[in-house]
């Protein structure tokens, strides 16, 4: 067990305490830590939860998705709350009270526009709501007294199959493993041809093969519970109602590779459920299923301990979460090689998603066979799916895969989508054309996010949308995804306020491939896939807004406002035409 | 194929300089004898060798410096409106160059600093004379304003670079600058 | 035997190579020039400026991170490769601020001599104006962040070589910056000196030593006289520190 704090979390227990991270205690966790000061500063500045500047004492983030985004039948309400509580986003009020800030996707997709208040979620928001949230900022009532129905999260599966219909008694795959040995639960693993469910797909019982083959002083099993792509929510089902067979899965794959150590990196939107998920582990541990000599087996000691992220979609990225772990700016590796052979600390370490973990200690128990019965051949199984946007179920589906996206729409009550974004913003944009393509590794891969669009979205401003998301989320490591992803933001942003030229397309279409191409990590290469694809399928969404083949790339008369404040001046001179 | 006709039609050439120093003009100006030359071939319009105040129809138009106010971008545009070829000569007319150099500052600080608080200044005012351009946000590069067909990099280029720059445009060809000669400085 | 189990293909051209050796490695020891900004034979590679990008097997993969593998068959200078290395060198151009005819490095500037040798003409992509701040903080050393390309040159040569840890790169996406290890985060409270790696191996006009200003005049600079291509092939620490 790690005995010291983890460095994010001391330094999230001084973002509560002072609302920000002053400059000594900045040093006082150098000093603690033994680390260069730059090390420590570079990790604050990376996580979008710290911040140097002190926050207010009602710290407010609006989640910015597409689905539970702020932005709501015409509204804005970011804005309209920012304009009740008289600040501006961005900004600390004055009197420090509030401060009212944006931030990607906090996975509330299936409830509607959605906040963080000093971190834990609130969703379905609506102007009523709104303005009763306003009243309680400005009387300064605490959080913890504010009604506690507007904190619930109530999970909606629409439909269960191979994972979610029934729970496995808990300790009965490690029963299982322990009497058939671990050799050949391995082996049952790779025969249920179990991939990946974080978006990769890669083969699971290859990766332990792997890391079982590999040698190394210790090795680690990590769950990557970070789920931070736009529209996806399953783990945060699975992790608030699964979370016994999630334990039982990592402690199986400890078994199988030799592990003592196992890690969950959460991602620090879903922080509310810490408590819950600590509790249940202490369960699990005084009944034997964690800790020393489990389940009196003489030789497995295992235990997993939880380490809470702070707000980094990269820190998703496998060898990015393992850098955060390590408690530095999640900037992902070179690879090879790959976290299997040298992970956490060097050491040979499986990273799998939460459903992975799931669906691994399912097979244990139920065999191969009873797996590979569902799905296709090179798609054994169920994928759980998170559907949101514009439909009247959203929610959580289990499907075998193979089904196609038209069954999905109809269960979802989807009427006309115009467009659906499958595997959420780094996933494929499709329309109508494409729905009886089937969701599968080989045909639809997918992470488990459904976006659906229906024809009253404008698909620029999903795309601007989107554009953002990635340029605020790239680390910054490499120039391709830096600055590219910001220059496609830029374009994008242009066309939308009519300043786009013909000759743009053409630029996003080159600029995608770049960035697409050239760049060091998965954010970066599939950044500009909703671009590439919309310029394929949607080629109308761009050129409509083009009046010539080129007008000035910035805002003429805007550029001129300052001086016709400075010199006041306003007559016809004082201003520029866009267009002429 | 070249007829006798094109040859005897003088190439119509504009220059102008925004915000430049007008070196990239003297610059040209250092093509000596082979100034006359070129002038056999070429006719000036617009520019402040001939003091023609506004641009005919021309072949190429030759822009010096950045845009740093609302009336650069009145010149710009009508030498884009007029040239058939407009070319972005030197570092300034490209990535708005020295002046550019103003954009680490905004506006109002550059302002004050020149018109109020600068040394040796007896009546410290901003001037607000409507004769007087009003000053962009920032320096910018004139292909932020409107297209540009060709770039000739330098501060200011090379009479040289300028010459490899108009013989192919004079006929008709598509200039290449070589690697040898590119320089930003 | 077969042309070998220890050669790489760069361009159709056949080149050994140690193994453990990276593609840029065995290219550079073969004089086979791949364009690089953030390299330095000498230092850990880093793979952050995509320049030295080449293409194997349908991938493209950055030359200076990538192992040789027997065999393998590697495009360096194609149309296409060098199209994307202007696009990633102008991106670098706007990111920052580079008024060449103002910054004393103009010359001996790697990313002007990387712009030279793909021939860019202008930036094509809309300036980004961004403000970053100036450190001039330490009387033998200036620091102007406009002009950094983050290429963590200074970083891995002050934590490996100086062992001084002066330098590191902080904050996401556009707004990384280079910062400095000091409480003040000012160069002038860090260890640093003019004669350290770290001060000298800045690529570009961003770490400047002070009161040498163009000793050496314009036109007679290091890319005045030859090719990054040529000097790129030349390049190493041990190399670098001699000439100190
Ligand atoms: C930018 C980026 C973000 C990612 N985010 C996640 C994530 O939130 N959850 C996840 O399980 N995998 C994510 N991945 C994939 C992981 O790198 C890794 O492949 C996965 O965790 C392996 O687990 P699996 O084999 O069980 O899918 C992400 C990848 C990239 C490139
Ligand atoms: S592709 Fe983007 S996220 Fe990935 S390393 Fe490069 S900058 Fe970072
Ligand atoms: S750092 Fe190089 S590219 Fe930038 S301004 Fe200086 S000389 Fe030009
Ligand atoms: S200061 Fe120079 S060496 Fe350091 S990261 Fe920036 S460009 Fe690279």
């Amino acid at each position: 067990m790690e005995t010291r704090e983890h460095l994010l979390h001391r330094l999230q227990a001084i973002q509560r305490q002072f609302r920000h991270i002053p400059p000594q205690a900045m040093q006082q966790a150098a000093t603690d830590y033994q680390l260069p000061l730059s090390q420590v500063a570079a990790v604050v500045a990376f996580y979008s939860f710290f911040s140097t500047q002190p926050r207010g004492r009602f710290d407010i983030l609006f989640s910015n998705c597409t689905s539970c985004g702020y932005l709501v039948e015409g509204e804005n309400l970011l804005q309209i709350l920012c304009r009740q509580l008289q600040t501006v986003p961005g900004k600390t009020r004055a009197d420090d009270l509030v401060s009212i800030d944006e931030t990607s996707c906090i996975g509330m997709c299936d409830h509607g526009a959605s906040m963080l208040v000093n971190g834990i979620p609130i969703t379905g928001l609506n102007l009523e709501k709104l303005a009763r949230i306003a009243q309680r900022v400005t009387d300064a009532i605490p959080v913890q007294h504010w009604p506690v129905e507007w904190f619930a999260i109530v999970d909606t599966v629409h439909r269960r199959d191979l994972l979610l219909a029934k729970h496995p008694v808990p300790g009965s795959a490690l029963r299982q493993a322990f009497s058939q040995g671990a050799g050949e639960t391995l082996a049952i693993i790779r025969r249920s041809g179990l991939r990946g469910r974080g978006g990769a797909g890669f083969d699971t019982g290859k990766k332990w093969q792997l890391s079982r083959d590999t040698s190394g002083n210790t090795r680690y099993v990590v769950c990557n519970a970070d789920e931070g792509e736009p529209g996806t929510f399953k783990d945060r089902l699975l992790l608030h109602e699964y979370a016994e067979e999630l334990f039982e899965g990592m402690t199986l794959c400890a078994f199988i590779i030799g592990a003592t150590q196992g890690f969950i990196y959460l991602r620090g939107e879903y922080r509310y459920l810490l408590p819950q998920l600590q509790s249940a582990l202490k369960r699990r541990r005084s009944r034997g299923l964690l800790g020393a000599r489990i389940l009196k087996q003489r030789n497995f000691d295992f235990d997993i301990a939880i380490v809470v992220g702070a707000g980094a979609y990269i820190c998703g990225e496998e060898s990015a979460l393992i850098e955060s772990l390590e408690g530095k700016p999640g900037i992902p590796r070179i690879r090879p090689p790959f976290p299997v052979t040298h992970g956490y600390l060097g050491q040979p370490t499986v990273v799998n998603n939460v459903e992975t973990f799931i669906a691994a200690a399912h097979i244990t128990v139920h065999g191969a066979d009873w797996f590979k019965a569902a799905g296709t051949t090179a798609s054994a199984g169920t994928k759980i799916l998170s559907v949101s946007g514009d439909c009247g179920k959203p929610g959580i589906y289990e499907y075998p895969f193979g089904v196609t996206i038209r069954q999905v729409l109809d269960d979802c009550a989807a009427v006309a989508a115009q467009a659906v974004q499958i595997g959420g913003p780094s996933g494929a944009l499709l329309g109508p054309a494409a729905f009886d393509r089937t969701l599968a590794f080989d045909d639809v891969s997918t992470g488990g996010s459904v976006l659906v669009f229906g024809q009253q979205h404008d698909l620029l401003t999903i795309h601007r949308n989107f554009a953002r998301f990635f340029a605020h989320e790239s680390c910054g490591f490499c120039t391709p995804c830096r600055v590219g992803t910001q220059l496609l933001q830029n374009t994008l942003d242009n066309i939308a306020a009519g300043r786009g030229a013909t000759a743009d397309i053409e630029e996003l279409q080159q600029l995608g491939k770049i960035v697409q191409r050239q760049s060091h990590c998965g954010l970066g290469h599939t950044a500009a896939n909703h671009v590439l694809d919309s310029l394929r399928q949607f080629p109308q969404v761009f050129p409509n807004r083009m009046r010539s083949p080129f007008t000035a790339r910035f805002d003429l008369d805007q550029a001129l406002a300052s001086t016709r404040r400075i010199t006041r001046q306003n007559d016809a001179a004082a201003h520029l035409d866009q267009h002429k | 194929m070249t007829t006798d006709h094109q040859f005897k039609r003088k190439i119509k050439i504009a220059t102008t300089s925004l915000a430049g120093c007008f070196g990239c003009h003297m610059s040209f100006l250092d093509m000596d004898e082979r100034l006359a030359d070129l002038l056999k071939q070429v006719e000036l319009d617009r520019s402040p060798l001939t003091d023609i105040k506004h641009c005919g129809p021309c072949d190429i138009g030759l822009i010096e410096g950045g845009v740093c106010n609302a009336e650069n971008v009145q010149v710009l545009r009508e030498f884009r409106a007029h040239c058939a070829t407009l070319v972005a000569v030197g570092a300034c007319a490209i990535n708005g160059g020295v002046p550019a150099m103003r954009n680490y500052f905004n506006v109002q600080e550059c302002l004050e600093e020149v018109y109020l608080r600068g040394s040796g200044i007896t009546n410290p005012q901003i001037p607000n004379d409507p004769e007087l351009p009003l000053l962009l946000d920032k320096v910018y590069p004139v292909s932020e304003v409107v297209h540009i067909d060709y770039f000739l990099p330098g501060c200011p280029p090379s009479a040289d670079a300028f010459l490899q720059l108009l013989q192919p445009l004079l006929a008709g060809q598509k200039p290449v600058v070589s690697p040898s000669r590119l320089h930003y400085d | 035997m077969i042309a070998g189990t220890n050669t790489i293909y760069i361009d159709g051209q056949e080149i050994p190579f140690t193994p453990g050796q990276t593609v840029m490695d065995a290219a550079l020891a073969a004089s086979v020039y791949i364009p690089h900004l953030c390299h330095y034979p000498g230092l850990p590679p880093s793979g952050n400026c995509r320049l030295c990008m080449v293409e194997t097997g349908g991938r493209n993969v950055a030359a200076c991170i990538a192992q040789a593998a027997a065999g393998q068959e590697i495009r360096n200078n194609t149309p296409e490769l060098n199209a994307a290395r202007m696009a990633i060198t102008q991106m670098l151009f706007v990111e920052g601020n580079h008024i060449c005819p103002s910054c004393e490095k103009t010359g001996n500037c790697k990313l002007q001599a990387m712009a030279y040798h793909l021939g860019m003409l202008d930036q094509h992509f809309s300036q980004f104006y961004q403000h970053r701040d100036i450190d001039a903080s330490h009387p033998d050393i200036a620091l102007d962040r406009s002009r950094c390309i983050l290429c963590d040159l200074c970083v891995r040569a002050s934590r490996d070589i100086d062992r001084k840890n002066v330098f590191a790169i902080a904050g996401r996406g556009i707004d990384a910056h280079l910062i400095v290890n000091s409480a003040s985060g000012k160069l002038a409270d860090t260890p640093i000196a003019a004669t350290d790696l770290a001060a000298t191996i800045c690529p570009v006009g961003a770490i400047l030593i002070k009161e040498q200003g163009y000793r050496v005049p314009i036109g007679q600079r290091i890319y005045d006289r030859r090719t990054i291509c040529e000097t790129g092939l030349q390049e190493h620490i041990a190399q670098q520190r001699r000439d100190q």
